[in-house]
């Protein structure tokens, strides 16, 4: 027993420690029901093992884009008509795709100085190009634009996730999903019933609140008929509604309402689920200093005049301005349900998207299948760790026990990584595992395999354990990085499960580095102290 | 114990025969992903909508296929799920449409199409998620709570969810089977046949995938084998020499591409488990390749008189005894779980059983054979006078080794 050999138990018994640590944490009680308690709650399980909603979104960015590019307009036809400059149109000639470019048309040749410094001083964000026939076409700058994007993105994350807590629902992954694909990943655990979550997710809540100029008319003919020359007015748009009250359900209502909107979804302070002067279920909501002012403003010189309240460009109720109001209002009408009331204020509270989002993917797992699978897993790999760890007694004697131990403490090492890092334990994560005891018992062959043939090449056992195990040595680097440089291409492309099965694998190897090159040596050594000179080595 | 002493196997000698094995094999797959199966890739990857069903009796097949056709789902594919006994059914629609909405529509069209006689005003229990029965239980109020009704149906509802789901297996054949449920109060499982009837089914599992993430996986998982492949070479490269990274990767092409020509064969799905059961085989192939690459490099170093298809010989019989070990202890692992993971496991380990057999054979049948005759053709082409003339010197192995 020399010093270093003691310096090397100890780091053993402390990694021991320090992983069983990882694993358990300190259980409450020592029996097997108290260990389980205590190890399912240092390692989370997947949502493929304990039942859930698993979603992908698709955030459509272009949506925010083009609220940029509407603004950009409007200030350029403002300043256009400042400086008197002529122009025959202005449009955005690539809505689908491109949504940022912005087409002008017709602009004489001598004003070309002024157009420049316009764009320049009140659109910096855009650059401009002549195009064939004086015209002129105005497009994001490509920094800007992705700027944009990813903000959208990340703002549309921020949403959903106040909206999800609102829903109560425990421990919820959010997070951006692909590479620049603008998508969303949301995995909701114990959820067994998306459609409400998807419904409170996609609502766009865009609230506005506009002048109504007419109606409410049974179809878009009848509202523009009653218009005094046929044609919109430019400051006015057509928006559907919901039926009027008295109407059959099915019945079409349009509105024209002023193009502008007195306030918006911005100025918001606080909605609540209430009730109307009918009992029926409405929303209230109060509006912050700023909005306040600006509605009293509007009310004030529209006293006699209709507001219309508009909801993802649906007007929901038309009501008379009696006296100015300053800050709360009411949504109503629609036919809500209580349970619509309260998700609507909810929604509204937690801020409007920045785009609209659709579904790509939905996974529900129930929890029986979790369960099925977590005891068809786990009892593989008992099966499998069994098969191995017999067959190396069987098949190396004495050194079969040492790389037992090795196995034994490599999978204990493997679990309390994952506790330590809060790793998630998916069911090819538990694949993982029992691949990483196939593929971990691999190094203890290679060098038994080596010290084998060193003794038959007449080695004694001391020199035959040293040249095993530096020959071998490597060989197990080069394996175990090739392998680790898979699992690591896994992890950056993969997603929930596979993600899950990287992370287990790359743990498991890299705790395999340690217990079958240290441990296992270590055991070799101790044996060998033990020996008289010249003893056979049972391997 | 001991399995291999001293074998002395001439395995270049055979290379003819393994690559007509190998070739019978690449071929057939690469005929079936052309002309037969095609690459049968899974939900994950072409999109679809993918419902799981578990039946309270022996589902009829037929019966379900003509119950779909009624609902207009044409031509969906039904099949039975893991163990007869479990009485389960997958039923997989295949997208036609391109809009989400209209993968979402599939899967409430089979419920609905499913649920036969159902009494007016009734909702299913078995397919009802907990928050249908708790606002059921909202609007009855059968417990007669005052201010925390909601905390407390919550829980009521989920404990029957749990209970049905996890020890019941989902399927309740009538809705007494719920007497036995811890912490349910009485009176709410004695309010809950006037608002639910039970099916004879119940939906365990959905997968709805748009046709958009799927072509995005699809390209990923391509990008990650080569990304993987690419990985191998360079570091190959780096730490023996170029060709041997050559090798190597040929030789892991070659494992997956008669992997995935035996999906193909087989008629399996690919799914994105599948496709990590690959990419592991990629590294674990190679574990292989490498160990006698290894064997190679340090030989050469010692046997330096020797023709290179000795030492090769050589090296794959010392390390022979390590390759069966490992393969077949690796291989034991991946039985038990092909065997006993249970049914979402079963492509996954199936491909890993295929894999570690093809894996083993090719690193003594492809790898190392590649480097002779790699060998045997610069030692050929330094013979003839020519501009590259003097490359190798004839007679000492052109490949060496680099420094440890």
């Amino acid at each position: 027993m020399n010093k270093p050999f003691l310096w090397r138990v100890g780091v053993i018994v402390a990694a021991l420690l320090f992983f069983l640590f990882g694993i358990f944490g300190v259980p409450n009680s020592f029996s097997g029901g108290g260990l389980l308690a205590a190890m399912t709650k240092r390692i989370n399980l997947g949502l493929d093992l304990r039942g859930g909603t698993h979603l992908i979104l698709q955030v459509k960015v272009n949506d925010a884009v083009n609220v940029v590019a509407q603004n950009a307009i409007e200030l350029l036809k403002e300043s256009l008509s400042k400086r008197k400059i002529e122009y025959t149109d202005i449009t955005q000639p690539d809505l689908q795709n491109n949504p940022d470019h912005i087409l002008l048309k017709g602009v004489q040749a001598s004003a070309r100085g002024d157009l420049l410094s316009i764009v320049q001083d009140d659109l910096p964000e855009y650059d401009i190009t002549g195009a064939a026939d004086n015209s002129w076409i105005l497009s994001m700058r490509p920094q800007q634009l992705a700027d944009l994007k990813n903000k959208a993105v990340t703002q549309a994350i921020e949403t959903i996730r106040n909206r999800i807590d609102a829903l109560g629902v425990t421990e919820p992954t959010i997070q951006e999903h692909g590479l620049g694909q603008y998508q969303i990943l949301v995995q909701l655990p114990g959820v067994d019933d998306p459609e409400r979550v998807k419904d409170v997710m996609q609502n766009t809540a865009m609230l506005e609140i506009k002048q109504s100029l007419g109606g409410p008319y049974p179809s878009e003919q009848a509202a523009m008929q009653a218009q005094p020359s046929g044609i919109l007015p430019a400051d006015a748009m057509l928006l559907p509604g919901h039926s009027a009250p008295g109407a059959g359900p099915d019945e079409e209502a349009w509105y024209v309402v002023s193009r502008v909107s007195a306030v918006s979804g911005k100025d918001l302070r606080d909605a609540q689920a209430s009730t109307d002067q009918n009992g029926q279920p409405s929303v209230s909501f109060t509006l912050t200093g700023e909005g306040g002012q600006r509605f009293y403003n509007f009310t004030s010189a529209h006293v006699g005049d209709s507001l219309a309240v508009v909801l993802d460009n649906k007007v929901q109720e038309v009501a008379n301005i009696k006296e100015p109001i300053r800050d709360t209002g009411e949504i109503s009408g629609g036919r809500m349900s209580e349970q619509q009331a309260k998700d609507l204020s909810m929604i509204l509270r937690s801020g409007a998207l920045p785009a609209g989002i659709t579904y790509l993917e939905e996974r529900t797992v129930g929890p029986s299948l979790g369960a099925d699978s977590i005891r068809a897993g786990v009892r593989a790999a008992v099966i499998g760790m069994l098969a191995v760890l017999f067959f190396m007694l069987i098949y190396y004697r004495g050194a079969g026990i040492n790389a037992d131990v090795a196995l034994i403490l490599n999978l204990i090492i493997l679990l309390g990584f994952m506790g330590y890092f809060g790793a998630v334990l998916t069911l090819p994560g538990i694949a993982g595992v029992i691949l990483t005891v196939g593929m971990g018992v691999d190094s203890n062959v290679l060098i038994f395999e080596r010290i084998r043939e060193e003794l038959r090449n007449g080695k004694t056992p001391p020199s035959a354990v040293d040249q095993g195990f530096s020959h071998a040595w490597i060989t197990i680097v080069d394996t175990h990085v090739t392998t680790i440089v898979s699992a690591a291409i896994l992890f950056i492309f993969g997603t929930g499960p596979v993600k899950g099965f990287a992370t287990t694998l790359t743990f498991g190897l890299l705790a395999n580095l340690f217990t079958a090159v240290f441990v296992s040596r270590v055991i070799f050594d101790y044996v060998l102290s033990r020996k008289q000179r010249g003893e056979a080595l049972s391997i | 114990m001991e399995f291999f002493r001293d074998v002395n196997i001439d395995f270049l000698g055979k290379k003819w025969y393994f690559l007509a094995f190998s070739l019978v094999f690449s071929v057939a797959g690469v005929f079936s992903m052309l002309f037969w199966h095609h690459i049968p890739w899974g939900v994950d990857f072409r999109g679809g909508t993918l419902v799981y069903v578990k039946f309270s009796h022996t589902p009829n097949l037929n019966e379900i296929r003509r119950t779909m056709d009624r609902a207009g789902l044409h031509d969906p594919k039904i099949q039975t799920y893991d163990r007869p006994a479990l009485n389960e059914v997958l039923i997989d629609l295949d997208v036609r449409e391109t809009n989400e909405a209209a993968l979402d529509r599939g899967k409430l069209k089979i419920i609905q199409a499913l649920e036969t006689n159902v009494p007016a005003g009734k909702q299913d229990l078995n397919n009802a998620s907990s928050l249908t029965i708790k606002n059921y239980l909202m609007d009855k109020d059968p417990m007669h709570l005052g201010s925390d009704a909601d905390q407390k149906y919550t829980a009521q509802a989920q404990a029957i969810v749990d209970y049905r789901d996890k020890t019941l297996g989902g399927v309740l054949n009538s809705i007494d089977e719920l007497k036995g449920a811890p912490d349910t109060n009485p009176a709410v499982l004695a309010s809950l046949p006037d608002g639910f009837f039970v099916s004879d089914f119940h939906t365990f599992d959905v997968a709805i995938v748009g046709p958009e993430v799927g072509g995005q996986l699809r390209r990923q998982a391509g990008l990650a084998t080569l990304y993987s492949l690419a990985g191998m070479l360079v570091y190959l490269g780096f730490r023996f020499e170029w060709i041997y990274g050559v090798a190597a990767v040929i030789t892991v092409f070659h494992d997956t591409l008669i992997t995935v020509g035996a999906f193909s064969l087989l008629k399996q799905d690919i799914s994105l488990t599948v496709i990590a059961a690959i990419l592991t085989l990629i590294g674990y192939s190679n574990n292989d390749t490498i160990v006698v690459f290894d064997r190679i490099r340090e030989n050469i170093k010692l046997m330096r008189r020797e023709k290179l298809s000795d030492i090769v010989n050589r090296s794959i019989n010392q390390t022979l005894s390590r390759t069966i070990l490992t393969a077949g202890l690796t291989f034991l692992t991946v039985l038990a779980l092909f065997l006993f993971g249970g049914e979402v496991l079963r492509g996954f380990s199936l491909a890993l059983v295929i894999g570690i057999l093809i894996g083993t054979y090719s690193s003594i049948a492809i790898a190392a054979p590649i480097l002779v005759a790699y060998q045997d053709w610069r030692i050929e082409k330094s013979k003839r006078p020519g501009p590259v003339a003097g490359v190798g010197k004839p007679g000492k192995p052109a490949l060496s080794a680099k420094a440890k």
